[in-house]
């Protein structure tokens, strides 16, 4: 699968509260609606630059703080293919694969805001098309690329019953 | 090779001998969503193709986030979860009964060696009871309540020795902010916490439940200790149940070992907008507060109750400051009723409201307004999260609260300490 969009850059620690605040996500299960609220308190316009495909890059620690699987999934509905980071928080990471959102871990220093980006999740690649450079990415560990290559813990659970890992 | 403890309880749970790195798929013992976590696992439990819950008795579900509801909303989801309970036979704690880190262990769901998984970060809290338990998302926890099972990557364990005795003033608040401020917020990711140590073997379980809630602060799995004639004599008010202690062997393997002499430690308080950028109080004593709140998964119990109570006793909160009381469970709510820890507390101006997580989560009692600046005994001071991305909130301990709350700003709260036991 070959994502290709341009960068969102925010800075470390962006915690589950920025990702989809407490105030909205108690109320609906409309993941739509949640989306139009994606990072709202770090950058009140960001869901109106999103165009579909784009990336959110990050620094360390992505997704810290709450176990609400709205945050990856306000990411997936707000249309952004993947995220980004340095280094993720293990709750938000194990949600983002459950529910089907690509998290790449790379050195994102190499990305400005705005670079056009390609990443080849099979192959591991990631070009900065903007500067001509090819990123190393670390690899997924094999449980979670089996649960993201089947689209989700729910099509692997339908897929098998069960766990199949 | 030695086991750590989070290590000997995924191989019981597992079949296998397992270690740090290995990945499992294990029985879980008690499975636990909340009304910001299940209406979304209800619907992957569907999604998955989900008809019977493996077991009802191992599931429990509990209304505590937004409780009573404040909108329609909010109130559809609670019925989602109402109907489900119904439908699958499934403990429903509906609203008033408490936050569920405070009901699980006091009903007895819990104890030494369980493996517990919460659709709630804090569900490391029980680590107090020297249970591996860890928050996860909705789509984990549906698949769970199929299947009574979840994989797990064995953690890694840093090893946290507290020597000494906290002094009087400083609490297992204090202690735990300390901690997180040293390894800062992604300083344990992927890994688990073992907190030790004679400043950890002479906390109540109250404090112990404080220290392991705020695990995941540092970005943890799971935080635990181990069990001891305390943490025994705590199971036995709360279950029949019978446990045995899991001790980790002499010689387990550590990522780390990191050790801490307490017996100067000043209180401590965590600065918006990150619960790492902590400093000790008298750093930002004086910071005008015009909130401030006492309750939460963190330190809502009984104990935190009265240390705010021997504080508050007697006095008036200073006229610019709203102090909102949140007991942690009807239990300890109904306690506090009855040896007038409430009425010492509502006697000086607090505003008690339903037990349950509202002022924490932002979604309702007690948004504060622009501008303002609120002192808190919860585990999160980000950017919003009471429901107001123009408020800061600062994080410390019950006492330091209650001594701010007469302060009408930051207060240090050892000299009410002093006043208190002259």
């Amino acid at each position: 699968m070959i994502l290709k969009g341009k960068a969102h850059k925010f800075g470390n620690d962006v915690n589950t509260d920025y990702i989809i605040s407490g105030k909205y996500k108690f109320k609906t299960l409309d993941m739509n609606e949640l989306a139009r609220h994606v990072m709202e308190d770090l950058d009140p316009e960001f869901y109106s630059k999103i165009t579909p495909g784009d990336f959110i890059v990050a620094g360390s620690n992505f997704g810290c703080g709450s176990s609400r699987e709205q945050a990856p999934l306000a990411i997936k509905h707000a249309h952004i293919s993947a995220v980004l980071a340095k280094s993720f928080a293990r709750i938000f990471y194990r949600n983002a694969i459950n529910t089907g959102l690509p998290v790449v871990e790379c050195d994102t220093d190499q990305i400005q805001p705005g670079d056009q980006l390609e990443l080849d999740l099979a192959g591991g690649v990631l070009r900065n098309l903007s500067r001509g450079l090819d990123i190393p990415v670390k690899p997924l560990p094999p449980v979670m690329l089996k649960i993201l290559s089947d689209g989700g813990l729910a099509p692997h659970f339908r897929k098998y019953g069960g766990f199949n890992l | 090779m030695g086991q750590t403890i989070i290590e000997k309880i995924l191989s019981a749970h597992s079949g296998q001998t397992v270690h740090a790195g290995d990945l499992v798929v294990a029985d879980v013992d008690l499975i636990m969503g909340q009304d910001g976590t299940s209406p979304l696992a209800i619907k992957a439990f569907e999604n998955m193709g989900g008809e019977k819950v493996f077991d009802p008795e191992k599931v429990a579900l509990v209304i505590d986030h937004s409780a009573p509801s404040p909108n329609e909303g909010v109130s559809a989801l609670h019925q989602l979860m109402r109907n489900f309970a119904r439908a699958k036979g499934v403990r429903l704690y509906d609203i008033g009964e408490g936050v569920c880190h405070q009901l699980m262990p006091e009903s007895g769901k819990v104890g030494p060696g369980s493996l517990v998984i919460g659709a709630d970060s804090h569900t490391c809290t029980y680590g107090a009871l020297n249970a591996f338990s860890t928050g996860v998302g909705s789509t984990d926890l549906a698949g769970a309540i199929i299947s009574g099972k979840m994989w797990f990557k064995v953690p890694e364990t840093i090893k946290f020795v507290c020597h000494g005795r906290l002094p009087a003033g400083v609490y297992a608040k204090d202690l735990i902010l300390y901690l997180i401020g040293d390894v800062t917020a992604d300083g344990a990711t992927y890994m688990s916490a073992e907190y030790t140590g004679e400043a950890v073997d002479a906390l109540s379980m109250d404090g112990r439940f404080t220290v392991c809630n705020m695990a995941i602060e540092m970005g943890a799995k799971a935080g635990i200790m181990r069990a001891d004639e305390k943490t025994f004599a705590w199971l036995e008010r709360h279950t029949n149940r019978r446990f045995t202690a899991v001790d980790p062997d002499p010689d387990a393997v550590y990522a780390r070992v990191k050790e801490y002499d307490v017996s100067a430690l000043p209180p401590q308080v965590a600065r918006p907008h990150r619960v790492d950028n902590v400093c000790p109080v008298t750093e930002v004593a004086g910071t005008p507060i015009q909130q401030a709140v006492i309750g939460t998964c963190t330190n809502g119990r009984l104990e935190d109750l009265r240390i705010a109570a021997s504080i508050l006793a007697g006095r008036k909160i200073h006229p610019d400051v709203r102090l909102i009381v949140a007991p942690a469970s009807r239990a300890i709510y109904l306690e506090a009723m009855r040896d007038g820890t409430l009425a010492t507390l509502v006697e000086a101006g607090a505003a008690v409201v339903t037990p349950g997580c509202g002022p924490c989560v932002g979604t309702h009692n007690g948004v504060p307004s622009d501008g303002e600046n609120v002192i808190s005994t919860a585990n999160r001071n980000f950017k919003g999260r009471m429901g107001n991305s123009n408020a800061f909130i600062y994080l410390a301990s019950p006492a330091t609260v209650a001594a701010s709350a007469l302060a009408g700003c930051i207060a240090d709260p050892r000299e009410f300490v002093k006043q208190v036991t002259a």
